[in-house]
């Protein structure tokens, strides 16, 4: 009787271990699979080192966008704005190195505050005078746009020093590349084993060792590969490396401590929310806050690699972010969402785009083929609750 | 015809890592009021759910004839041409549309597609009036008590034209006034041939209204009986599977000095400018107290604690002194960094996150105590630690502590939004309507659990609309009528009429 009792409990937690990740898995599926259809399509071309170093680059910009964007769907928000505030911020920036001689990391640093500061204006708007985030942000999206466009004048600016060029353009060399590969291994085995030290000091249930080993051996795996095929190419580029400490950053934020918490409960019930002490203002002041500051990266990292500011950079970029962050499992009504899932769905849209171009579609279908996955994606999602 | 018009056999549904019924054979007799009775999570919502098309046809097994003819059902909607109604535990409502527009959503008065809000408004007053309900079909939903949104909810489901009605704890949020409205309405309808099911954890209304009574337990059923041949003992006992000698486990507890004072407290409606809700109320609350505040619903009282609370909405004056000193609590958080914590009257909607985990639900107020560095990051092993002790301590029913709540009963929802409050280590607890929706077994729980804080020091303020639990729980009883306070009573040979006669307006003490 008491034993039976206790393989029921066991299933039962492996049961919901694995229902949290199901989202997860089919989203991982359908890139493989889009990864298949495009490299079958392609004759392999589409998987070359070459072409996945450039698709991962694709991915940078729209994937930032997307880290911050799932934060502010979580919260059960919006941020129309980012992709006018990404061209801004670019354009600042641009215009600081090309027109004023200032230092590359300088002019970046400057960017970056003044993406904090119109993350504020938004937040400002939304929390405390309480106007509706899609009109601020809507607002935002024109007003932004309209600040760059007059600043520069409508020139593209270009072209930019050697420093601020490095961010966008630089590669690791494929020996640091292996070095940081090992870093991340050991990092990875100190925290899972440091992980049951401290769940043994408390007393509590430990996932069996084997399995334990097993994530650490599947993690190690990727992690080689991913380094492996990058170095056959030209190593790792710096900006894939940004993105990928930056989702590192932000999922360990969305997910261990207790800001993050607090945004997943302040999108699942406001009201709740405030009645158990949040300050629900702050909290979303923040969130915008750090929404402008990740699209100016966003914007930096762009215009670095584009080696030019111009006047249309970033339009339409809110929506990639959007979809991304949908396609990745969040849902807009708040309380759902995580930013491994945003990067994943990043990656998705960049593949379609990254695919579809060297199929020589013509641009339009990119359109078309994005708008359905988005579709799809969230209805495959409907479909799975309701079961 | 046969003499049933509803029987269920042999009916099975699980959940992810539950089984929620087992076998369950359910039968009902025509034109017959039948309780079904049980703990929280016994599975007396999912039966109802199966039986109202919620679960469609299909998502659990077993057989169900209805009439004699075997009933499949897809949806709601189908229930509902059957002749199936049924008024949800959780109210459901659309607090933005009008009372008559609830009445009919989905069946509106139509000419060619287009509405017609007088021939709406007619019959919802018709509805309305057949019951001797004072509200008017014009009013916004928003606008109403709970208790009322409970009778509007009804009145939805009367006009369906039902011949089966299904009530899911009908009046777990009504005054003894619109219970016994209730109790009429629902013996009209049984004169006019309506079939009754009704849920309930009152013992008394069932054993007052109920021809025949089923439990079931675990998932099971346990019996059916005819109610003349049962006491509220005997269903208690069926219930949880033992005799549980009383329901108020009072425990001596020693009383300390008065450190909390509320002083001239002024609430003003949100609406109406000017309109006071609550009227220059003032009471004092002793260490280690239990305070009962009764009233009827309506009378201010969950106005005046959760401006106590810092969470009321709208305006309000008045001082409150917290051992001797006067503090301001602005908003919830000031209240709880002063050691005060409240548990709303209105689980779903302000106590709980649904999509969160019971564990996430837990802690959400308490996450300062689980930081383990600047950064915020969550020690989620001492986390976890007391989000099991708190299962366990109170018997929260979940099949897991990473089960989402909106995945559990009612009765262990509430219990959910009990333990976040008690473990955020208040030094006074405010509890509004505590034992709501709460099965006997678990109120008795609880009630040890107030009696163990208070022994602790813990100072408690439990609004309650249920006079025997009042009496049975407070030290000290103030009762709040049309926002005055119109008693105060040492609960000492206090009986239910002396404190009623002042719920209904008239002023009386015993000091
Ligand atoms: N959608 C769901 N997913 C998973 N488990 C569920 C779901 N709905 C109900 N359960 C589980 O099924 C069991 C029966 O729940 P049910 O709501 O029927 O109880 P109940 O008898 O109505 O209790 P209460 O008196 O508290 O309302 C509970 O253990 C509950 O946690
Ligand atoms: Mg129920």
């Amino acid at each position: 009787m008491i034993k039976s009792d206790k393989t029921e409990k066991d299933i039962i937690k492996r049961f919901s271990g694995l229902n949290l990740n199901i989202k997860l898995y089919t989203m991982v599926l359908a890139l493989v699979a889009i990864w298949i259809i495009f490299s079958v399509a392609t004759d392999g071309n589409f998987i070359t080192p070459r072409n996945i170093s450039n698709l991962l680059r694709q991915t940078t910009v729209t994937g930032i966008l997307a880290i911050g964007m799932v934060f502010v769907i979580i919260a059960g928000q919006i941020d129309l704005s980012v992709g006018s505030l990404l061209g801004l911020t670019g354009g600042i920036a641009a215009i600081l190195n090309v027109w004023y001689n200032l230092n590359g990391l300088v002019s970046i640093f400057v960017a970056l505050i003044i993406g904090i500061l119109l993350g504020l204006w938004n937040g400002w708007w939304v929390a405390y005078r309480n106007v509706p985030a899609f009109i601020v942000t809507l607002a935002g999206l024109l007003v932004f746009r309209g600040i760059l466009i007059g600043i520069s004048k409508g020139y593209t600016i270009a072209p930019l020093s050697t420093d601020f060029q490095f961010i966008g353009q630089a590669y690791l060399t494929p020996s640091s590349g292996y070095i940081l590969g090992v870093v991340a291994v050991f990092l990875v085995i100190y925290l899972v084993l440091n992980s049951r030290k401290t769940k043994a000091k408390y007393n509590l249930e430990l996932p069996p060792l084997w399995i334990d080993m097993l994530k650490i051996a599947i993690l190690i795996f990727f992690i080689g590969l991913f380094i492996f095929i990058l170095n056959l190419y030209r190593g790792v580029p710096l900006s894939v490396l940004i993105l990928l400490i930056l989702m590192l950053v932000f999922s360990y934020i969305s997910s261990k401590t207790v800001f993050g918490r607090r945004v997943y409960a302040i999108g699942g019930n406001v009201e709740a929310a405030k009645l158990s002490g949040i300050d629900v203002k702050k909290i979303t002041l923040i969130l915008f806050a750090l929404n402008g500051l990740l699209a100016a990266f966003a914007g930096v990292l762009l215009t670095s690699t584009l080696n030019a500011a111009s006047v249309s950079a970033g339009q339409n970029a809110e929506l990639d972010a959007i979809a991304a962050s949908v396609i990745g499992g969040a849902s807009l009504s708040g309380g759902v969402g995580t930013v491994f899932g945003a990067v994943i769905g990043a990656l998705v849209m960049a593949s379609i785009d990254n695919g579809m171009s060297m199929l020589n579609s013509p641009p339009f279908w990119q359109f078309v083929v994005k708008g359905l996955i988005l579709l799809i994606a969230v209805w495959v999602d409907v479909i799975s609750k309701n079961k | 015809m046969s003499e049933y018009i509803l029987e269920m056999y042999n009916i099975t549904k699980e959940f992810p890592g539950i089984r929620a019924l087992d076998n369950v054979s359910f039968k009902v007799k025509r034109g017959e009021i039948h309780a079904l009775c049980g703990e929280n999570g016994a599975g007396k919502s999912t039966l109802m759910k199966i039986l109202s098309g919620v679960y469609p046809y299909g998502t659990y097994s077993g057989e169900i004839f209805f009439n004699g003819e075997k009933l499949i059902l897809h949806s709601i909607k189908d229930a509902e041409k059957k002749g199936i109604a049924i008024i949800h535990q959780e109210l459901a409502l659309i607090k933005e549309l009008s009372v008559k527009e609830n009445i009919f959503i989905g069946n509106e008065p139509n000419k060619n597609g287009i509405v017609d809000f007088d021939q709406m408004y007619l019959n919802a007053k018709k509805i309305l009036q057949q019951f001797n309900l004072d509200i008017d079909p014009n009013t916004l939903v928003k606008n109403l008590g709970v208790g009322q949104q409970q009778l509007v909810e009804i009145a939805k489901a009367l006009s369906k034209n039902a011949s089966l009605l299904i009530l899911d704890e009908p009046t777990s949020s009504l005054t003894e006034a619109d219970v016994e409205i209730l109790l009429k309405i629902l013996k009209k309808l049984k004169e006019n041939g309506v079939t009754c099911i009704y849920i309930s954890h009152k013992l008394d209304e069932v054993m007052e209204i109920a021809d025949t009574v089923t439990v079931i337990r675990d998932g099971k059923t346990i019996g059916t009986d005819s109610a003349k041949n049962l006491t509220k003992e005997k269903i208690i006992s069926m219930m949880v599977g033992r005799e549980l000698s009383q329901l108020y486990p009072r425990e001596k507890h020693f009383i300390g000095e008065v450190f909390f004072e509320v002083k001239d407290f002024n609430v003003y409606d949100t609406k109406i400018q000017n309109r006071r809700i609550v009227k220059n109320v003032s009471f004092k609350l002793r260490k280690g107290e239990i305070l009962g505040i009764a009233g009827l619903i309506g009378a201010g009282r969950t106005e005046l604690v959760s401006s106590i609370f810092g969470s009321y909405p709208g305006k309000w004056t008045g001082d409150v002194y917290l051992e001797g000193k006067n503090v301001i609590i602005k908003n919830p958080s000031d209240a709880l960094k002063y050691g005060i914590a409240m548990v709303p009257e209105d689980r779903k909607k302000e106590g709980l996150i649904s999509l969160m985990s019971v564990k996430e639900n837990m802690t959400i107020s308490n996450l300062e105590n689980y930081k383990k560095n600047l950064i915020g990051t969550i020690n989620e092993n001492r986390e976890l630690l007391d989000v099991k002790d708190y299962i366990k301590k109170i018997n929260i029913k979940t099949s897991h502590f990473s089960t989402q709540v909106k995945n559990l009963s009612g009765g262990n929802q509430q219990k959910v939004v009990l333990a976040k409050n008690l473990l955020s280590k208040p030094k006074i607890l405010i509890l509004d309507e505590p034992t709501r929706g709460i099965d006997v077994g678990a109120k008795y729980e609880i009630y040890k659990l107030m009696f163990s804080l208070a022994k602790e020091g813990i100072s408690i303020i439990m609004i309650s609309s249920e006079l025997p639990e009042i009496l049975g729980i407070s030290d000290r009883i103030i009762v709040i009528h049309d926002g005055e306070k119109k008693g105060e009573f040492e609960n000492k040979n206090v009986t239910q009429e002396m404190i009623m006669q002042c719920a209904i307006g008239g002023r009386s003490n015993n000091d």
